[in-house]
């Protein structure tokens, strides 16, 4: 009754095009935004923004470039992991060698050293896909990690191998508490979304489509595959990239090659699946639900007044994991965000199912 | 001379485990058209199973339950997660194996336990050495892994024969050449997975058995499993001689670059080593050495 197109009359084709055609739904991502922005610093803890929010930000972009790759446009990656470091490495390498340059201008740098690596590991794709794809991309995941941690010069030559990141500044301003590091992230994911959003609304999100559901025929009306699948790869893993920099950057703040070994790889997967393939939300609620879900995890016996030992909780997680994208992709595959999608469809004839 | 020989017959034994773990991917992708990514983490739970079950009774009989165990698990495969997502695209398969695979390494260690498990069947380990009249000093090489050949040859044989002889073998060929064809004249298509998918399970437990003999039984094991991937890529999805001779390619290679090149660029080569080679051959020839040529635009 309230939430419907009805009565909303467009008189310029800006506003035909705007990206929420309903003005609730406009209300209501302000609203979402201004309330991350504004209301949740006012009464999070640090736990929560260091635990909860920060990481699942990060995560949340993450996420978003391995769904416009493997959602939009089709093309499975394995190799997220591997992206994210080059990231990470990039960005650290970048503000260590290059005297004067800002850690956040590192991160944009970063992400397009990844868009150039992304690309050449892309350039399988072109001959082949599915499966082996994956195996590619998997591919690239190893030989990255291998990079990282046998050539001394990505790591500085520091002896363990271990990193730590420069603090965060931008013009006298150092994001170092909590909540500076959440508002970081958060305007980065904004941004980042925005950017997404209207990505996959133009010419090129509509090229990555039509490849994602029938190569031949989209070639045939004049899609270059190459320029369309090697597009994907780019724009997905400067998102990638600069996730990376985050994470290690803010998140981490010191760490080693493990932080982005081939579980990191899987577990984005698994938020891309949980989420919603080909979801600009569905990106964010893959994440919150795969940061969420351990920590529930680990109160869970609490709450029970068991005592569950750590290996137990570690090992029912994977198969929690495991069940759930099993279920998801039977039941729902088009993951949470067709949740919210059929919760809205509903919303629009409530109160009157007629 | 001789230590060459050496490092060729060492990459030669680890090449037939590697085989092991990819004949079980292309029998089932030769059936159902599955990438089965849970092939490794099978091989695990196979192992941990029999590990476990020997620790209550003998031998024989925990071979057996471990034998009944992946028929099982094969139904539960065929019946909760194959059955519902037919006819769905590939990948979507691809995907649903992966969730597989991580219940099952979850499910199989809270249910046997996470520790490293020694499995020890009796099979001789002191290392022998061969050719000693050609060569100074001999050959050293593991009377383990030479029981481990024979075990992989015996068992691509038997292979061989179920493929090609028997009334099943050719009614798994034929749902590997086209679904509905097959169903059509009789063959029911259920029935044919949960086979292949047994099958694969077994081929699970032998690997199992002989990785765990040698590393102990644990997690890594559905780790190494991923090696298996490259394997068969190399030798092509659909030929079992293929995985063979894959994993021989490249157990040899990784121990020859590892020997030979990893001085010079740093070593621990061996982690990506496989997926190089199998990337580059994708871009050359992406069937494989022996697959059948699909002819399919990208």
């Amino acid at each position: 009754m309230f939430y419907r197109e009805v009565g909303e009359f467009k008189s310029t084709y800006a506003a035909d095009q705007v990206v929420f055609p309903i003005r609730q739904d406009r209300y209501f991502v302000w609203a979402v935004v201004l309330f991350a922005f504004v209301g949740v610093p006012y009464f999070a803890n640090p736990y929560w923004f260091s635990a909860i929010l920060i990481p699942f930000l990060i995560l949340s972009l993450a996420a978003l470039g391995l769904n416009l790759l493997v959602g939009y446009c089709g093309q499975i990656s394995l190799g997220t992991g591997g992206f994210m470091a080059v990231g990470a490495y990039a960005a650290y390498n970048l503000a260590v060698r290059v005297p004067g340059l800002n850690p956040l201008a590192a991160f944009l740098l970063a992400g397009g050293i990844t868009t150039i690596v992304g690309i050449a590991f892309g350039i399988p794709s072109l001959r082949i896909k599915g499966f082996y794809l994956a195996v590619a991309t998997l591919a690239a995941q190893f030989f990255l990690d291998w990079i990282f941690s046998r050539i001394a010069w990505f790591t500085n030559y520091t002896p363990s191998g271990s990193l730590n990141a420069p603090p965060v500044t931008l013009f006298d301003f150092t994001f170092d508490t909590p909540v500076r590091k959440y508002l970081l992230c958060l305007s980065f994911a904004a941004v980042f979304a925005v950017l997404a959003r209207n990505l996959v609304r133009g010419r090129m999100g509509r090229a990555w489509m039509a490849i994602r559901d029938m190569d031949v025929a989209a070639e045939i009306i004049g899609i270059r595959p190459l320029y369309a699948k090697l597009s994907a790869f780019a724009v997905s893993s400067f998102f990638i990239g600069v996730a990376g920099a985050l994470w290690a950057f803010v998140h981490l703040g010191s760490w080693e090659p493990l932080a982005f070994d081939v579980n990191r790889s899987f577990s984005l997967l698994f938020m891309v699946i949980i989420g919603g393939l080909g979801s600009i939300l569905g990106s964010f609620l893959g994440a919150a639900f795969i940061t969420l879900l351990p920590l529930f995890l680990n109160q869970l016996p609490t709450w029970l007044g068991l005592h569950w030992s750590t290996a137990l909780i570690a090992h029912l997680e994977s198969m929690i994991f495991g069940a759930l994208i099993v279920f998801f992709l039977i039941v729902e595959p088009l993951g949470l965000a067709r949740l919210w999608s059929i919760a809205k469809e509903k919303l629009r004839l409530w109160p009157f199912p007629h | 001379m001789g230590f060459f020989l050496e490092v060729l017959l060492g990459g030669l034994m680890a090449g037939v485990l590697y085989s092991l773990v990819a004949l079980g991917l292309v029998l089932i992708f030769k059936a159902s058209g599955v990438f089965n990514f849970a092939q490794g983490a099978m091989v695990l739970f196979a192992a941990l199973s029999l590990v476990r079950l020997m620790e209550k009774m003998p031998l024989p009989l925990a071979l057996l339950a471990t034998c009944l165990i992946m028929l099982a698990l094969a139904y539960a495969i065929e019946r909760l997660v194959l059955r519902p997502l037919v006819n769905q695209p590939a990948i979507s398969l691809f995907m649903a194996t992966l969730g597989i695979t991580f219940f099952l390494e979850g499910f199989g260690q809270i249910l046997w336990g996470s520790d490293i498990y020694k499995l020890d069947l009796g099979i001789p380990k002191q290392p022998l050495i061969i050719l000693e009249n050609v060569f100074q000093g001999g050959i050293l090489v593991g009377s383990d892994d030479l029981f481990a050949t024979v075990v992989s040859g015996a068992l691509v044989i038997v292979l061989a024969i179920f493929f090609q002889k028997t009334r099943i073998g050719r009614a798994l060929r034929a749902v590997a050449d086209d679904h509905q064809a097959a169903q059509s004249i009789g063959i029911p298509l259920n029935q044919i997975w949960l086979i292949v998918w047994t099958v694969a399970g077994l081929v699970a437990l032998v690997a199992g058995i002989i990785w765990g003999s040698r590393l102990g039984v644990q997690f890594s094991l559905s780790l190494i499993a991923l090696k298996a991937l490259p394997v068969v890529i190399l030798g092509g999805f659909t030929s079992v001689p293929g995985a063979i001779v894959g994993g021989l390619i490249i157990g040899v290679g990784e121990k020859m670059s590892e020997i030979y090149l990893g001085p010079h660029i740093g070593g621990g080569i061996e982690n990506w080593f496989a997926y190089t080679v199998a990337l580059a051959f994708l871009l050359v020839r992406p069937e494989g050495l022996f697959g059948e040529k699909i002819i399919d635009r990208v």
